[in-house]
């Protein structure tokens, strides 16, 4: 009856793929070319099937604009065609490209990316108008307790601590936040009363991962339990009865940067937010250059990679692991206040849904990396919001599928159809002083 | 990672990884432990073993880890209690009001859940008096399923978190056989018995696959299949030719017909049905399967050391997609368990009703063998009938029974803590 970890990955540990099966196999400059090229016939197999006709309405600015840019009035069918044309080059140049062994570059896959989605929309919305500023403003806010949630994991993994448990955090954070905003009158309190919680979370997993061994996934699975129970049970015993006094906050609401928000299109979509958007802003400025650029990021790092390297070097191994999953712990707690401060006033039953577990998939397809980390954790608020503004003007794609997305897409990343996302050498593997 | 190679079970038939997985094998141990504790120095020595795992306080810390857990639910039942604040608010002036506040709140708690889990005491009649342990053995039937597919996947070393998603997929299945096609009992129950396992083991099998093909960890793949299936489901859900009720908004299928539906097995006045049975029959394959046949030592050695394994001849891909399937399959049957045995009326999103997750905690603390999950399933289906009779008498939420058992599976990975908060010395050497 002692360890409960009898299992699992033997000897690879964390995340990584497992070394006795996975194929050892070249470079992914193949699989750009096949990945564009199936979805550019599936743009046109979709546009064959139903002819789309009317006109489609790209509508740029809001009614409080300074600058007001005019309607963009575009014929459905041709310009969706027009879209598959010029994804048909782009396909040819990724595959010229391949023939001559020659390096894929970034801007094919996001000019694809981008006029795909204008060829899909003009397509889905014939006939009707497409609010580029709601649709695009709603994803970054969709995307904030995702992008923090994906950060906290990014930093976890980095110096070896695998974090399942960021829908825990998540769900902490939000409760936390409530309770606090609606005690203390401040929504600024309850959003440091979730960073506090999930740090707490990341504390309770920092114990049992790094200095008791215990299997890290099983760890996080298991505290996403028992804050899911926790919540629940204080939400019926405690929130509940006394709902006036414990869970209603006041909301966080958008406040418009003076100059910067007066900007054509990006002001409206990023800079009239709430200013937990803008604290996001910082953070992942801060977090991507901290990483990379600084001794503290070096150290995290090597602790992640080579665990053994950095403590001959005079590194505390574990030391470094616990401040860097408690701060990762309450970046990814603020998240949580998203919830219960931004989306709705007030906590209710797990109100996450499962953020966590997109935050964590957004660590995986970012490659564990925080600046794409958080434009995975955009791309999939932004597939999220496409859902609701789709669903809302009737469009004939069914919604479920546009929210099954961001988890089909994580499933072919690990597993190496769109480009080998390797995590780092050390993840989710303990380490014991000799 | 460790540096100490394990032995590997040279025996096909020899069943001591049993005790190996009770001793845990993680490199805590095996840095700690002796030579001479090797369980396949002798098999004679299984007995002694156990007695020694007493003796070296293993199964007092397992003891111990219920009983803090137990504890950290009582001060959470006594904290939120009206009666025990209200209390405290004087407890200087008069502490016995408080401690007697504090009593009545958890004892009432506990009796409550005996009373709901094990047997009635306050009604008169036997046949209402034991209902209660026919209702924990419903809920365990579930949980035992899906704890013997997390648990199998477990001994090949892989952590199946996609419990839900199968569940989902499976029952789905089952559901759309067991209301649309109109066939007599004999065949029509097995049929969609066995639609549904197969839906589960193709659903499970493609985290396998993806892992034996790809390298993909199964961890991610089998995350994010849950939600897949749950879309999948929904979806189903809108469709007239799938799983929708024609004429309805709500996404619900139509209730089951009669020869689909799993026939209660203790007569119309209890609920038990014949999905405790099925759980009982698949821990006796399922023991058998891991420790009498071949495929099961094949699973154990991936399991122990893929490397090894790989080394020895075994295709420890195709060992991961089996294994996978098998798991799937019998979260799959906890789907079913669900659809066509405890909510009958129809398939709908919340059929797993967290089962998914709680099969997790109960196959480790069944530490993944087939007897201690029925045992940890018991354990479990006893917490969820009492948790219930706990919410409705005493007003106390279920959900606190999530808390203690997740707090019993975090107390038992961690023996070193549960011996430090107790103050127990450290562990000799065994």
């Amino acid at each position: 009856m002692s360890t409960v970890t009898t299992q699992p990955t033997p000897e690879s540990g964390g995340l990584a793929p497992d070394t006795v099966v996975t194929p050892t196999r070249g470079a992914g400059a193949r699989k750009l070319p096949v990945v564009l090229g199936v979805l550019t016939l599936l743009l046109a197999g979709i546009l064959l099937r139903s002819k789309p006709s009317g006109d489609t309405t790209f509508q740029l600015s809001v009614a409080t604009d300074f600058v007001t840019l005019p309607d963009i009035v575009v014929p459905s069918g041709p310009t969706a065609w027009l879209m598959v044309v010029i994804c048909l080059g782009l396909t040819a140049e990724a595959v010229r490209r391949m023939l001559t062994r020659l390096h894929q570059p970034m801007w094919i896959p996001i000019t694809f990316a981008i006029v795909w989605m204008i060829g899909f929309l003009s397509w889905a919305a014939a006939g009707d108008r497409i609010r580029v500023v709601s649709l695009l403003g709603g994803a970054v806010a969709l995307a904030i307790p995702l992008v923090f949630g994906a950060l906290g994991g990014v930093l976890g993994e980095r110096a070896g601590v695998v974090n399942i448990a960021i829908e825990g955090q998540l769900l902490l954070g939000a409760f936390a936040a409530a309770i606090t905003a609606s005690t203390t009158g401040s929504p600024w309190a309850g959003v440091a009363a979730a960073a506090v919680a999930g740090a707490l979370v990341a504390l309770i997993l920092g114990l049992f991962a790094i200095t008791y061994f215990v299997d890290q996934v099983i760890v996080g699975v298991v505290l996403n339990v028992l804050v899911v129970g926790l919540t629940n049970f204080l939400f019926r015993q405690v929130l509940t009865p006394n709902a006036e006094s414990l869970n209603s906050p006041e909301r966080l609401r958008a406040v418009p940067i003076p100059v910067l928000g007066d900007i054509p299109l990006i002001g409206p979509i990023f800079f009239r937010q709430t200013p937990l958007v803008y604290l996001l802003y910082v953070v992942v400025a801060v977090v991507a250059f901290a990483l990379y650029r600084t001794r503290w990021g070096l150290r995290l790092r090597a602790v992640g990679e080579h665990p053994k390297a950095a403590d001959t070097v005079g590194i505390k191994v574990n030391r470094t692991r616990y401040r860097t999953i408690l701060l990762a712990g309450a970046i990814a707690g603020m998240g949580g206040a998203y919830f219960s401060l931004v989306s709705v006033a007030g906590f209710n039953r797990e109100m996450t849904g499962g953020a966590g577990y997109i935050a964590l998939a957004a660590v995986i397809f970012g490659k564990w990396d925080p600046i794409r980390a958080t434009l995975a954790a955009l791309l999939f608020g932004f597939a999220t919001n496409l859902q609701g503004v789709l669903s809302a003007i009737g469009s004939p794609v069914p919604s479920q599928f546009m929210l099954m997305l961001p988890y089909l897409v994580t499933i072919f990343a690990v597993a190496g159809l769109v480009g080998r996302s390797r995590p780092p050498a050390a993840d989710g593997v303990p380490y014991r002083q000799q | 990672m460790s540096d100490t190679p394990k032995p590997q079970p040279d025996e096909p038939d020899a069943p001591v990884t049993d005790d190996e997985a009770a001793r845990g094998t993680t490199a805590t141990d095996t840095v700690t432990e002796e030579p001479g504790t090797d369980p396949h120095d002798a098999r004679g020595e299984r007995s002694r073993s156990l007695l020694r795992e007493i003796a070296s306080g293993d199964v007092l810390a397992g003891v111990l880890a219920v009983v803090l857990a137990v504890f950290v639910g009582s001060v959470m039942i006594a904290a939120t209690d009206d009666a025990v604040r209200e209390a405290a608010g004087y407890v200087t002036a008069r502490p016995s009001d408080f401690f007697t506040a504090v009593w009545d709140a958890i004892s009432g708690a506990y009796s409550a859940m005996f009373r709901g889990a094990v047997f009635n005491y306050n009604l008169t009649e036997p046949a209402q008096q034991w209902r209660p342990l026919t209702e924990t053995l419903k809920f365990s039937g579930p949980l035992i399923l899906g704890g013997l597919g997390v648990g199998l996947a477990f001994r090949a070393g892989m952590f199946n978190i996609g419990g839900r998603g199968q569940m989902l997929i499976a029952g789905a299945a089952a559901g759309w056989v067991g209301f649309k096609l109109d066939l007599p009992l004999a065949v029509h129950l097995p049929l969609a018995i066995l639609v549904g396992m197969a839906a589960g083991a193709l659903w499970g099998g493609i985290a396998g696959v993806l892992k034996a093909r790809t390298g993909a960890h199964e961890v991610i793949v089998t995350i994010m299949l849950n939600y897949v299936a749950y879309y999948l489901v929904f979806w189903a859900l809108t469709k007239d030719w799938l799983l929708k009720t024609p004429g309805s908004v709500n996404p619900k299928s139509p209730p089951m017909k009669e020869s689909a539906t799993l026939p209660k097995v203790l007569g119309d006045q209890f609920n038990l049905h014949l999905g405790f049975v099925i759980a009982i029959v698949a821990v006796a394959v399922a023991w058998w399967l891991l420790n009498r046949s071949t495929l099961g030592y094949r699973i154990r050695a991936v399991g122990e050391n893929p490397h090894a394994a790989r080394a020895s001849g075994i295709d420890v891909g195709k060992t991961y997609i089996v294994v996978m399937m098998i798991a799937g399959s019998l979260l799959g049957l906890a789907g079913i368990n669900q659809v066509l045995g405890t909510v009958s009326s129809g398939v709908s999103l919340d059929l797993d009703a967290a089962i998914g997750f709680d099969a997790i905690t109960v196959a480790l603390l069944g530490r993944s063998r087939p007897l201690g999950i029925l045992a940890a399933g018991l354990l479990f289906g006893a917490f969820k009938a009492g948790g219930f009779t706990m919410q409705t008498s005493e007003n106390i939420s279920v959900d606190l029974v999530l808390v203690v058992q997740s707090l019993i599976v975090l107390f038992l990975a961690a023996p070193p803590l549960v011996r430090a908060i107790f103050r127990l010395p450290a562990q000799e050497a065994k």
